[in-house]
């Protein structure tokens, strides 16, 4: 298939389409209301359906509904929508239901801005419903890889039974780029045996939410953290850019991460012996990664379009947090090249 | 050059989207890789709408151009006296010049710059100012030389499919217009 132009909203939404996905629940918000607009045109041409509901909330419930009945469900929204989709979220990680999220970050908190943000690091990574529980948190840095995430998304939902968040923001919703679709379905995802298809003369099926005895309910926790342990041996995911000789690492993902590459080039160009490991995926955070690379990395730069949030993990990461130095705009605003390259050269003794 | 960067601003409603969009097809269309980054918000509706292309034999790092831009293209006063600042030295600036003049902008050393009166000649050759931004689209392509010109018809029509492609030869018509501008007046 040729390359086509597209938005990182409508590639998404075609990306859905490509992975098998028929159904969509949402509410325009911006920067991602190409997602839903791209959707209901689409849908329906495939025998899917769309709808726009009358809230955020309606609207994740209609995913979890979706989801219990064995359909391949997308919701999208912005920082404040995702927000308002929390305790669905819980529920649906409670149930073990696969469903994909996704959110086109803006700057926060509350209404904040429609402006590109990162600022959801903290919702979508260590959990914005109640309750013990994760979702697997994908960060694509381009539109051809928020295209491949969203495929993949899918796959990973349905192959361990967990919601899937596509953590992008407004920048790679906005932005047009080059993409092609290629979904090749993975090896060994399980029948959805348990869906609520109707009984018919068939066993019964049940999905539910409440455990009223603490034992059990600490047993079904136990359950889904075997399922969380095995997410993180699998599916770690990163990019390394420029590491073999690297002193000094940055760590950056999605836009803030494009930006970092550029100062990168700025920073070689000055002498400085510098890359980026990057992570692909937030939750599992590449733990892998960082065992493979610390030895010989002196100072991890940390850049986000937040005020730091993801600090605490690299510094976990690395077991140590004075090798992590932070720097972040927030509020909407994208980082510049020179703000970058001015702060890697004083992480990494100035001028050469 | 194996990267080229360029900001296209003007009033929301002048097109420099829709011409970061036909450079940015180019590129691809020419096996590049490309990045089409637009400003959302407030700007479309007056402003500086601004879209910001790179077309590049490489992967593309940042998308939004802070520094050293190849091109700047402004299609009214407020997006010149923005962005002049940042095209690199020896780079290219191309202004509409029925909109905008460079009484007191500050540009690098050896910056070109094109006055290109683009209303005007799309007001001669179409009765309105609608195509001005295929008129500078012209000129930009002469101005750096960023994509191919015999691709053009190629792009033109990935750009304007289906129902749109009738408006294909005058969007051409346009963009040689200006074109032969900036080669017969900007050496």
């Amino acid at each position: 298939m040729a390359k086509v132009l597209m938005k990182g909203n409508e590639a998404v939404g075609k990306a859905a389409i490509e992975a098998g996905c028929r159904y969509f629940f949402g509410y325009p918000i911006t920067p991602q209301s190409e997602v839903p607009e791209y959707l209901s045109n689409e849908l329906p041409k495939v025998g899917g359906t769309f709808v726009q509901a009358e809230s955020e909330v309606a609207a994740i419930n209609m995913v979890y509904g979706a989801a219990a009945a064995g359909a391949r469900v997308l919701t999208s929204s912005s920082s404040p929508g995702i927000a308002l989709k929390q305790e669905g979220l819980g529920y649906i990680a409670n149930a073990s239901l696969p469903a994909v999220i996704i959110n086109m970050m803006r700057g926060g908190p509350g209404l904040g801005t429609i402006q590109p943000g990162q600022a959801d690091y903290n919702m979508a990574v260590k959990g914005g419903s109640n309750g013990d529980y994760h979702t697997v948190v994908l960060a694509p840095a381009s539109v051809q890889e928020a295209v491949n995430m969203v495929m993949e998304a899918f796959d990973i939902a349905d192959m361990y039974g967990t919601p899937v968040v596509i953590l992008a923001d407004g920048l790679i919703g906005q932005m047009m780029e080059p993409v092609e679709f290629n979904y090749v379905r993975r090896e060994g995802i399980p029948e959805k045996t348990w869906a609520l298809t109707g009984k018919g003369d068939g066993e019964r099926h049940n999905i539910k939410n409440l455990v009223i005895d603490p034992d059990d309910c600490e047993a079904w926790n136990h359950e889904h953290f075997e399922t969380y342990e095995k997410i993180v041996a699998n599916e770690q995911d990163w990019e390394e850019y420029l590491l073999d000789d690297a002193e000094y690492a940055f760590v950056s993902y999605g836009t803030a991460s494009r930006v970092v590459r550029t100062a990168i080039g700025y920073l070689r160009e000055a002498g400085f012996k510098v890359g980026m490991l990057r992570p692909k995926t937030l939750w599992p955070f590449p733990q892998k990664a960082f065992d493979k690379w610390d030895g010989k990395l002196k100072k991890y730069m940390d850049v986000e379009m937040s005020m730091g949030q993801m600090m605490p993990d690299v510094a976990y990461a690395c077991n140590d947090k004075n090798k992590v130095e932070f720097y972040g705009r927030t509020g909407g605003n994208v980082p510049s090249v020179d703000e970058i390259v001015e702060f890697g050269k004083k992480v990494m003794g100035g001028d050469k | 050059m194996s990267t080229f960067s360029s900001i296209i601003a003007g009033f929301g409603g002048q097109g420099s989207l829709l011409m970061g969009k036909i450079m940015a097809y180019s590129g691809m269309l020419e096996g590049k890789e490309v990045s089409w980054c637009p400003s959302y918000g407030p700007e479309m509706r007056g402003g500086t709408a601004n879209v910001n292309v790179i077309i590049s034999e490489e992967g593309i790092g940042s998308p939004v151009i802070t520094k050293d831009a190849d091109c700047v293209v402004a299609l009214n006063q407020p997006s010149l006296d923005k962005f002049a600042p940042v095209v690199r030295a020896g780079g290219a600036l191309v202004i509409n010049a029925d909109l905008c003049h460079m009484n007191n902008v500050q540009v690098a050393d050896g910056v070109k710059v094109y006055e290109i009166p683009a209303n005007k000649i799309a007001a001669d050759a179409f009765g309105g100012f609608k195509l001005a931004n295929l008129v500078m689209l012209g000129a930009v392509v002469y101005a750096t030389h960023a994509v191919k010109v015999d691709g053009m018809d190629d792009t033109f029509a990935h750009v304007f499919e289906g129902g749109k492609a009738k408006f294909i030869p005058n969007n051409k018509k346009a963009f040689e217009l200006g074109y032969k501008y900036a080669e017969e007046n900007c050496k």
